[in-house]
Formats: C-alpha cells, sequence, structure tokens
C-alpha cells in the first residue's frame, strides 16, 4: 500500500521553517539539554521545572527505570540498581576502573566495556546513557511540541576512540540522529567567544564530574581553531568527594562498608565538598548501619590539603598544553571557567596563579557547554546565513598509532593534529608466502602497546604468496570531525581485496545495537518500521532539493549528458518517494542519486574554492 | 572505530589541484608568506568542513571529508619548514632517501654527538638541558636559512635535500630534549 503524504491542518511544514536541534552536555553528575529560542541559547526544563538532570538511572524489576531527581531520591536505599556517574565507565573494561571495589555496583567483566548487574538484568554503560539520553529527548519534545531533528551531543575533548564511540551508540540507541559529537571545552569557547565577540588566545579550564578538559583555542573572525588539548578523563569533582570520604573512613578507621553505607556517606561528602566553597568549615556526621557513629569537622584548609594532589594533576596537564599549543602564557588573553568543579576555591586559585589572570566565570559553569551545543546543532541544521556562520576547527587528543614487533607502539597520527585528518602507513610481511597479517590499533602516548587503549585487532588475509617483504600493505587510518576512526586496508602490489576480521575491544558491535533497539526500547517493531519510512521519504524530499538547488546554481559545471543521467535518477527517486513503501528501494535510489552527483559535488567544491581564494566567478574558471 | 576494505582513491579527490601550493594559490617555492597561507587554509575549510555539509547528500559529505581532510594534510606539510622542502623535493621527483641514506658529513655527527653527551651530562638540570635546546634550535635556524637559499636562489636540490635531512635530525634532537625537560618539569 503506498502511504499518502497529508499534513494536518496548520502543521504544513514551511521549507524555510527553522529547523529544530538540540544541544545536549551528557555530564557525569548532571545532564542538560538546550536549543536556541529568539536567536538566543536556552536551557530546556522538565515539567517540574529542572534545569539540570541529574545523571542517575534506577532500573526496577521488569525493567521499568526512574531518571534524575526521582532516582537521586531513592540512590541510598537502592544504591545497587541506582546507577550514578555512569560517564566513567563509558568505553571501559573493568579493569580500567580504579575505583570499582569502592562503589556499590555489582560488575560484570564482560569483554570489552563492563555491565552492572540490576534487577531489570545485566545493563552496560551505554544502555543507561541510552536512558538518560531517551529523558533529555523527551524534555525537548515536550518543550517544542515537535519532532526533534538532530543533536550535538558534547562529550570531553580528552575522550579516547572507544569513550567516543560509546557515546554515540548511547546516542542511537535513544533514538537521537547525532549532527556531530563536539568537544566540551570548543562548546564553551563557541558559548563564551560568540556572547563575548572575543578575539585573541584563550584557555578553557574544564572540570566536570569526572572528566578534566584543558583546550587552547585561538579566536578569530568566526573561527575557532584548537591550538592543543589535554586533560584526564578519569579525574573530576567526584575524585574531590572521594577524598573527603577517604579521610572520613581514615578518622573513623572504618575500612569496609556496605552499598547503602557507601552511598550515603558520599552524598554527604558532595554536599559538604559544595558547602566549602562558601563555608569555613563544615561537619560531617553519619551513622553507619553497624551502629557506629562518626563526626569530621572539615574546614577548607584541611579540604584544601586533601585535594591538592589532585588540582595539581590539572596544572600538569593545563603546562603541557599550553607547551603543545606552542604559545607562552602571557599570550592567553582569558582563561574560561567550566564545570561544576571551578567553584571550588582552590581551583580558582591554581588557576588564577599559574596565568596570573582572574578566570573568566560570568556564564554559568553549569550550563555553558549545552549553550554553545545548541549554538553548533542550531548552525549544522542550516539554520544560519553563510555570513552570520562559524567554524569550528578541532584536533584530535590522543595519538593514535599501531603495534609493532616487540610490543612497540609506532605512531600514525599524533596527538592534537588538526581533524578531520588521514594518515596511511604501509605495511609488509615478515616470511616468505605469509598470507595473513594481524593489525593492532592502539591509542595513547605511551610507548608500549600494553600502555596504551586498544581499540581493535584485525587481521588481513588473502594476502597472495610472496616472499618476505614483497606485500604492501596500505592501512589508513582516517579521523573524521567527531573524532572518531575509522581504518581501511588494502594490499597494493596484487590488488587483492583482502579480507578484514575485526575485534573491536572496546565499543560495541554494529549487532549488538541492532539488538538493543529491537529489544523494545519503547516502540513496537510495527511502529519503527513506519518511522523508517517517514524518515527515509524526508531525506529523499531533502536531496531532491539540494540537488535542484546545486543544478540551479552550478549546472554549467554539468555536461549535457551528465545532466540527462542526473535528471533520470531524479524522476526514479521521485517516483519512488510518492508511490513506494518499501524502505530499502527508497534507500537505495537516495543512494543512486547520492552516487550520481559526486564527481558534481567535487567540482563544485573545488570551484569554490577557486573562487573564494581569487574572488572569481565560476564561469572565469 | 569502524574497520572496512574501501579504496580511498586519494587522486579523484583532489584532481583539480596539481600540489599543495596549488590549492592555497602559492608560488611554489620554500620561501612562503604565513599569513597569506593561514587565510588560504581558513578560506577553504570554510568552503569544505564537514559542519558545511552536515546536511547534504552521502555523496557531498564523503567529498566534504575528504577535501578538509586533503586541505588539512596540505597546511600542516606547508606550514613546517621541512616538510615543506621535503615535499618541494617530492615534487620535482627526488627521492628523500630517508630510510636508505644515512650518511652525513663527518663534521655534524661530530657536533651530534657532542651535543648528546651534553644531553646526558646534564640529566637532572633542566636550565642546562634548555640552554642546550636554545642553541640546537639556533643551528636549526641556520639549516632553515641555508635551505631557503639553496632551494629557491641556487636550485641546488640535491645539496638541499641533505641540509634537509639534518635539520630532521635536528629537530628530532629537540624533540628528545624537550621529552627530558616535561619528564623534569
Amino acid at each position: 500500500m503506498a502511504l499518502l503524504q497529508i499534513a494536518e491542518p496548520g502543521q504544513t511544514r514551511n521549507p524555510h521553517e527553522k529547523r529544530i536541534a538540540i544541544g545536549i552536555d551528557l555530564g557525569t553528575t548532571n545532564s542538560l539539554v538546550a536549543s536556541m529560542k529568539n536567536s538566543l541559547p536556552e536551557v530546556l526544563h522538565s515539567d517540574s521545572g529542572h534545569h539540570l538532570l541529574p545523571s542517575i538511572i534506577r532500573y526496577l524489576p521488569g525493567g521499568r527505570t526512574q531518571a534524575g531527581f526521582e532516582a537521586l531520591a531513592q540512590a541510598v536505599i537502592d544504591p545497587k540498581n541506582t546507577i550514578v556517574s555512569v560517564k566513567r565507565m563509558m568505553g571501559r573494561g573493568l579493569s580500567d576502573l580504579t575505583n570499582a571495589s569502592s562503589l556499590p555496583y555489582e560488575f560484570i567483566d564482560t569483554p570489552g566495556m563492563l555491565k552492572i548487574q540490576t534487577v531489570a538484568g545485566p545493563k552496560s554503560p551505554v544502555e543507561v546513557s541510552a536512558e538518560i539520553l531517551a529523558r533529555l529527548r523527551q524534555i525537548a519534545e515536550d518543550s517544542f511540541d515537535d519532532e526533534i531533528e538532530g543533536a550535538v551531543i558534547t562529550v570531553p575533548a580528552y575522550f579516547d576512540d572507544a569513550q567516543r564511540q560509546a557515546t554515540k551508540d548511547a546516542a542511537e540507541l535513544a533514538g537521537i540522529k547525532v549532527l556531530r559529537l563536539l568537544n566540551e571545552p570548543t562548546a564553551a569557547a563557541l558559548a563564551y567567544g560568540l556572547d563575548n565577540a572575543s578575539e585573541g588566545i584563550y584557555a578553557i579550564y574544564d572540570l566536570g564530574g569526572g572528566t578534566f578538559d584543558i583546550s587552547i583555542l585561538r579566536l578569530s573572525k568566526g573561527v575557532f581553531e584548537v591550538l592543543s588539548t589535554g586533560g584526564d578523563s578519569a579525574l573530576g569533582g567526584d575524585d574531590f568527594d572521594h577524598a573527603l570520604m577517604q579521610a572520613v573512613l581514615d578518622s573513623a578507621g572504618i575500612t569496609q562498608l556496605c552499598a547503602e553505607d557507601q552511598r550515603s556517606l558520599q552524598l554527604k561528602c558532595k554536599t559538604a565538598k559544595e558547602l566549602l566553597s562558601t563555608h569555613p568549615v563544615v561537619l560531617i556526621e553519619q551513622v553507619f548501619e553497624s551502629g557506629k557513629a562518626v563526626q569530621l569537622s572539615v574546614s577548607q584548609e584541611y579540604f584544601d590539603e586533601l585535594t591538592q594532589p589532585l588540582i595539581l594533576r590539572t596544572m600538569r596537564a593545563v603546562k603541557k598544553a599550553i607547551k603543545d599549543a606552542a604559545v607562552d602564557s602571557t599570550d592567553i588573553q582569558g582563561v574560561v571557567m567550566v564545570g561544576g568543579a571551578t567553584r571550588i576555591p582552590a581551583v580558582q586559585a591554581a588557576v588564577r596563579a599559574l596565568f596570573n589572570k582572574e578566570p573568566l566565570n560570568d556564564l554559568n559553569p553549569d550550563e555553558v557547554v549545552a549553550l554553545g551545543a545548541a549554538r553548533q546543532a542550531d548552525l549544522l541544521v542550516g539554520n544560519k546565513n553563510k555570513n552570520d556562520e562559524w567554524l569550528l576547527l578541532d584536533v584530535i587528543p590522543l595519538s593514535l598509532g599501531v603495534e609493532m614487533m616487540g610490543g612497540l607502539v609506532e605512531k600514525i597520527i599524533p596527538r592534537n593534529t588538526p581533524i578531520p585528518v588521514a594518515r596511511a602507513q604501509d605495511f609488509t610481511t615478515f616470511k616468505d608466502g605469509q598470507t595473513a597479517m594481524a593489525i593492532h590499533v592502539l591509542q595513547g602516548e605511551r610507548e608500549l602497546a600494553e600502555d596504551c587503549r586498544s581499540l581493535a585487532r584485525f587481521e588481513l588475509r588473502g594476502i597472495p604468496p610472496m616472499v618476505a617483504g614483497a606485500a604492501r600493505i596500505r592501512v589508513t587510518y582516517q579521523v573524521d570531525a567527531d573524532g572518531l576512526l575509522s581504518v581501511a586496508a588494502r594490499e597494493e602490489i596484487s590488488g587483492v581485496a583482502s579480507s578484514i576480521n575485526v575485534k573491536p575491544s572496546y565499543g560495541l558491535a554494529d549487532g549488538d545495537i541492532a539488538r538493543m533497539l529491537t529489544e523494545g526500547f519503547q516502540s513496537a517493531a510495527g511502529d519503527m518500521q513506519l518511522r523508517a519510512l517517514r524518515e527515509e521519504q524526508v531525506d529523499a524530499q531533502r536531496l531532491l532539493e539540494a540537488v535542484e538547488n546545486s543544478i540551479a546554481q552550478d549546472g554549467a559545471l554539468l555536461s549535457a549528458a551528465e545532466r540527462l543521467e542526473i535528471a533520470a535518477k531524479m524522476v526514479e527517486l521521485q517516483e519512488l518517494k510518492q508511490h513506494s513503501d518499501q524502505t530499502e528501494v527508497i534507500h537505495a535510489a537516495i543512494t543512486a542519486l547520492s552516487d550520481a552527483t559526486e564527481e558534481f559535488a567535487a567540482r563544485r567544491m573545488n570551484a569554490n574554492i577557486r573562487k573564494a581564494l581569487t574572488g572569481k566567478n565560476l564561469s572565469e574558471i | 572505530m569502524s574497520v572496512a576494505v574501501v579504496n580511498l582513491s586519494e587522486s579523484s579527490s583532489n584532481s583539480t589541484f596539481k600540489d599543495y601550493f596549488d590549492l592555497f594559490q602559492l608560488p611554489k617555492q620554500f620561501g612562503i608568506d604565513r599569513p597569506s597561507l593561514d587565510q588560504a587554509y581558513l578560506t577553504i575549510q570554510q568552503e569544505v568542513h564537514p559542519d558545511r555539509h552536515a546536511q547534504a547528500s552521502d555523496a557531498q559529505k564523503r567529498r566534504s571529508l575528504q577535501m578538509a581532510t586533503y586541505a588539512n594534510t596540505a597546511y600542516q606539510t606547508l606550514k613546517q619548514p621541512i616538510k615543506r622542502g621535503f615535499y618541494l623535493c617530492e615534487l620535482l621527483g627526488l627521492d628523500a632517501q630517508l630510510e636508505t641514506n644515512t650518511a652525513m658529513p663527518k663534521a655534524f655527527l661530530m657536533q651530534q654527538m657532542e651535543w648528546r653527551e651534553a644531553m646526558d651530562a646534564a640529566r637532572k638540570q633542566p636550565e642546562v638541558l634548555e640552554q642546550l635546546q636554545e642553541e640546537v634550535a639556533r643551528s636549526l635556524k641556520d639549516y632553515i636559512h641555508q635551505i631557503a637559499k639553496q632551494i629557491d636562489q641556487e636550485h641546488q636540490m640535491n645539496v638541499a635535500l641533505e641540509s634537509l635531512r639534518a635539520a630532521l635530525f635536528l629537530e628530532r634532537f629537540l624533540e628528545e630534549i624537550d621529552h627530558r625537560i616535561t619528564a623534569l618539569i
């Protein structure tokens, strides 16, 4: 049956109507969603009026979940099923967690990413994050009473490939179209720079709940160029809570805690930390399940002393980033403070001392990342005029390499290389007649493979037998604008395509995502099919309009025959879009038209480069 | 990350541009006007960056990724004098022989050994290492000046290639000193 498109009265979509796009700050402690309203970014609030959604999910028997404040209220009585700070576990195995023993969960050490055993079954960090993202999507949909075109989701700049991929997977699972993964400090710089019309070199010091980032950027005429980035994806406000918690336990001589005591004391220490930003002394009191009671009076000085090593760790990363940016700390015009933990007076004092400048915090440090993401999302869905657009040029935070013989790492793309970037490396065979080769992809700065993060291992098979050293296997690393890596390989001499057998060390295989999606994430299978068909029709319409526009503008770049071929594909797609109810058929026609215009797209882009550099019209080139 | 067997044919993505100099519309020589290069790079990224094509067809997105990647590689190559020098040699059909030809003039090697000993002796003294770093950096700068002359004025590419190899040596040595200083801070 063909589907007829009928618009509801008053809901006809004007092609020039603004598309709704959102920016999401998926934080360790709190998450936020923001969008443009009347040309200014604004944090959206939930029904209950909250701007922040605590990044907490509680699993109930049967699979129902509670989120945010509702889950927070139960965090102490049901610690095992109430997952907090899940961001610290994204893309991580159990052995990566340094504080696993002080967390109240029942971990499952699954290959790749860890899982947590809950009353609703084992849950991966990706699934927990997807629950948080689904809530944020709901807040946005309720706020606009409309569908969301897509989202920019922020990640710590220092997130590696496994953590980024896990974040993207979580969004997909939550039914969100990801327009871009954006680095948190870059998002903050965007919000800050556009609001203040700043020019010059700025440092963004971003100490969140569980991650620390430092980025050095150059802002000039609408370009935000990241010069260097650094940080620690396992260092944040949580660690300040833990330092305080350890002090309480030490003072009481306690070494073992039950899950409930642990959670309750942790929350008390978090509150105490926050109070210490404005109070000279705070009293922490706790009565444990055993009946034992403890009281500890904590002064600001004592707290500073306890957390000094953490602040020093951030300062080391800052110094390294300044050096990597090849600038002097006196060149830096301002330091923007981002993240709730930058409210800690000792953090501010350390930043002030290092840069010899008063840190900038005129934008709310909890909101600035989401606000920047909302601006970028608005830009990416095409709501801006070309002249009002800005450009973000980001870098890769950690070097990418490959394991060589003897367990050493050969760096293929060094850290702080601007993205997108591609580098190729040739490999050859070690023995006569060798037909297979194992390639181990790594990320990190250390020299030994075992000290770096393992991203994937894959095998090339079907290399034609040759003498040792004769084969030429070219492995190309491509990092896209999201900072995500893809690897391609081919045998150069024989031209024989080699088969690749991938075992990603972290992250999910595509099959896992498909399974989770079908495992009944809210919607029934029928709804999903209908939704997929509708999305395909919208994509078809968009492509047809785009091609039509390109031909109207630059049709002169095409020969008559090329024009006819594209026109034929357009007619075909138009026809299928209106009369076919088969998602795959429409999809194939979209791909066919898209491919037919690839050369045209290339010519247009090249012509536009010439035009931009010389100021000449297309016809003159 | 994802892994796939694909043909990344680099040649088709930039068939209109003869080389990196042509892309940025700069003269094919060693001496370069940095502000012009920076400006041309930003102008091109404004056109080709994936953020500019987020709503385009898959084909156009692919092309955008390739072109933005190409522009980044081109910029990083021309921005750095040693890379730019080797690239010019490559364009003229000269093999840099980085792996096979490690022969260096004797005086150069003697100097290297002397510096290396100085570095080892100054193991725990960041100030001494910094002094050494400055000295090596000055020497590197001299080489860059020589290379400019050898390529742009004397057109002695083979001589320039030898200077380039020496400069690369010094650059790597500087990185090593840098690592040691960083480790001490």
